[in-house]
């Protein structure tokens, strides 16, 4: 990593709603073409910290950097930042009233200036990427959860973003949809897409992730190459919550912490 | 049920004067041409007065669910207008609109020349009030969620209003808002008293030149002829809406 400044940066990020301290310093750097795992426990900040990066959430403290640029200075304008990101949310939230078609488009024509032609033409090449050729003129009720959230990651990607920051993607999704999400995922890494990732799925994470963080009470408590941190957490907290996953039969036994 | 009520009417001891005095024939054919010509002016005043209150409604609901800082006068400004303009009654704000502006003397000729305009004025004023409150309920029933999708993908906070969330929240009150429509199809009637000459007040007219109430009823039906007509069209997008969405609020 000579050079280039990361993707993305976070340094010293603080974020507080009224009395409760969400996120209490959160580092993280994002090279080129990694993914980086978020894991921990519900209010771990998680979803905080991926809003604060896409600008929807003011931060109190700290600097966030995407390709060596401030984009948290005051001078900097939000929705410029945004428009270089791409951000998946748990719940989807693709807009009802649009087809999927216009669902992928609405940002490049809107936001970028591209002709109704061109993004018609991008968009349907995404949803065919993402597994949903003829599925256009569709309204997004009636999709299943893993397609609407697959029409959520197409777009995601329509704006050729820098970098993807997925929010728990697969929690609202029924067990037997989780897979194919995960898979359209894994192949955007193989692709070279950076990426963050929160995640509940530990066998996934392991997987894909360059680099795993422990995220705990507002602070990056752990963080390494995802074989170590499954298989070998050194701090008590990041043992205690791997082993409560377990528990709930989200990690495969193969996968156990030592 | 209906039969039967319909039944004591006609039976009833006073029917037959009733039947003369709201249901002549005679009558109606001698006063209709004119009434339905009055009338035009009903429907172009209410053409009018609903497409400048679509506007301007959206504009006040807008400002008031803003959380600019910024907009804090304009969004009290907002608060204030609605609350008196909901609170008076329509045929007041035309009155105190009507006979008060010209008192002033500083408006222009052509208003006050016209009661017309005056009248328009204050049919606006009520029902941008009565309009905004219902795209407000619309606007704050689309989830929060929407607005950080739309800003996510690179929206600007304009674009989002405009391109999601709008359009969202006008789906879901269609049905109030078409129920406002037909209440100001038949409001627009009270700027007879400013001594305009409209379907109601062209019966009137007529009613008092021959002691028969049959103009009136003309005139009624003139009404009904429009608003029913609002109706069925105000079903079949509810119908059109639940099949595409879903989601449709419930007046």
């Amino acid at each position: 990593m000579t050079g280039a400044p990361p993707v993305l940066e976070v340094r010293g990020v603080t974020k507080a709603y009224g009395e409760r301290e969400v996120l209490r310093g959160i580092d993280m750097a994002v090279h080129e073409h990694q993914a980086i795992a978020l894991i921990g426990a519900s209010g771990s900040g998680k979803s905080t910290l991926l809003r604060c990066i896409d600008l929807l959430e003011e931060i109190d403290d700290g600097d966030i950097l995407l390709d060596g640029e401030v984009v948290t200075d005051p001078s900097v304008q939000a929705v410029r930042v945004r428009r270089r990101l791409g951000l998946v949310f748990q719940a989807f939230n693709l807009f009802p009233h649009l087809s999927v078609l216009q669902n992928v488009c609405l940002a490049p024509m809107r936001a970028h200036g591209t002709t109704r032609r061109e993004a018609e033409d991008h968009a349907r090449e995404l949803l065919a990427g993402v597994g949903l050729a003829g599925r256009e003129a569709d309204y997004p009720d009636r999709l299943s959860g893993g397609q609407q959230q697959r029409v959520a990651i197409a777009r995601a990607l329509a704006t050729r973003p820098r970098a993807l920051l997925l929010d728990e993607v697969t929690s609202a999704l029924d067990p037997e949809l989780v897979g194919e999400v995960l898979g359209l995922i894994r192949q955007l890494k193989d692709d070279g897409m950076t990426m963050v990732i929160a995640t509940h799925e530990m066998g996934f994470a392991r997987d894909v992730a360059d680099e795993v963080c422990f995220l705990h009470r507002g602070v990056v408590l752990e963080r390494g190459a995802p074989d170590r941190i499954f298989t070998a957490p050194e701090r008590p907290e990041t043992q205690g919550f791997l082993r409560r996953i377990i528990e709930g039969g989200r990690l495969e036994e193969g996968h156990a912490p030592s | 049920m209906l039969g039967g009520l319909a039944a004591l009417i006609v039976s009833s001891p006073g029917w037959d004067e009733v039947k003369r005095t709201f249901f002549s024939w005679e009558h109606f054919k001698d006063s209709f041409p004119g009434i339905l010509e009055a009338f035009w002016l009903d429907v172009r005043l209410f053409v009018v007065v609903e497409v400048i209150v679509l506007v301007l409604g959206l504009g006040v609901a807008i400002v008031r669910i803003t959380g600019a800082p910024a907009l804090f006068p304009l969004r009290m400004l907002a608060v204030v207008f609605t609350d008196v303009m909901r609170g008076v009654p329509v045929i007041l704000v035309i009155y105190l609109i009507g006979f008060g502006v010209p008192a002033l003397g500083i408006a222009p000729d052509w208003l006050t020349e016209d009661p017309v305009y005056l009248g328009g004025i204050a049919l606006v004023l009520c029902y941008t009030a009565y309009v905004a409150e219902v795209y407000r309920a619309g606007l704050d029933s689309v989830h929060p969620s929407q607005r950080a999708a739309a800003l996510a993908v690179g929206l600007t906070g304009m674009q989002a209003m405009r391109h999601v969330l709008v359009p969202q929240a006008v789906r879901r009150v269609l049905p109030p808002l078409l129920n406002d429509f037909i209440s100001l199809q038949k409001d627009v009637a009270l700027v007879a008293v400013l001594g305009v000459v409209e379907a109601f007040r062209q019966a009137q007219i007529d009613a008092s030149r021959d002691f028969n109430y049959t103009p009136l009823v003309a005139a009624a039906l003139l009404y009904i002829a429009v608003t029913i007509p609002l109706a069925r069209i105000l079903d079949r997008q509810q119908a059109r809406a639940r099949r595409r969405t879903g989601q449709v609020m419930s007046v």
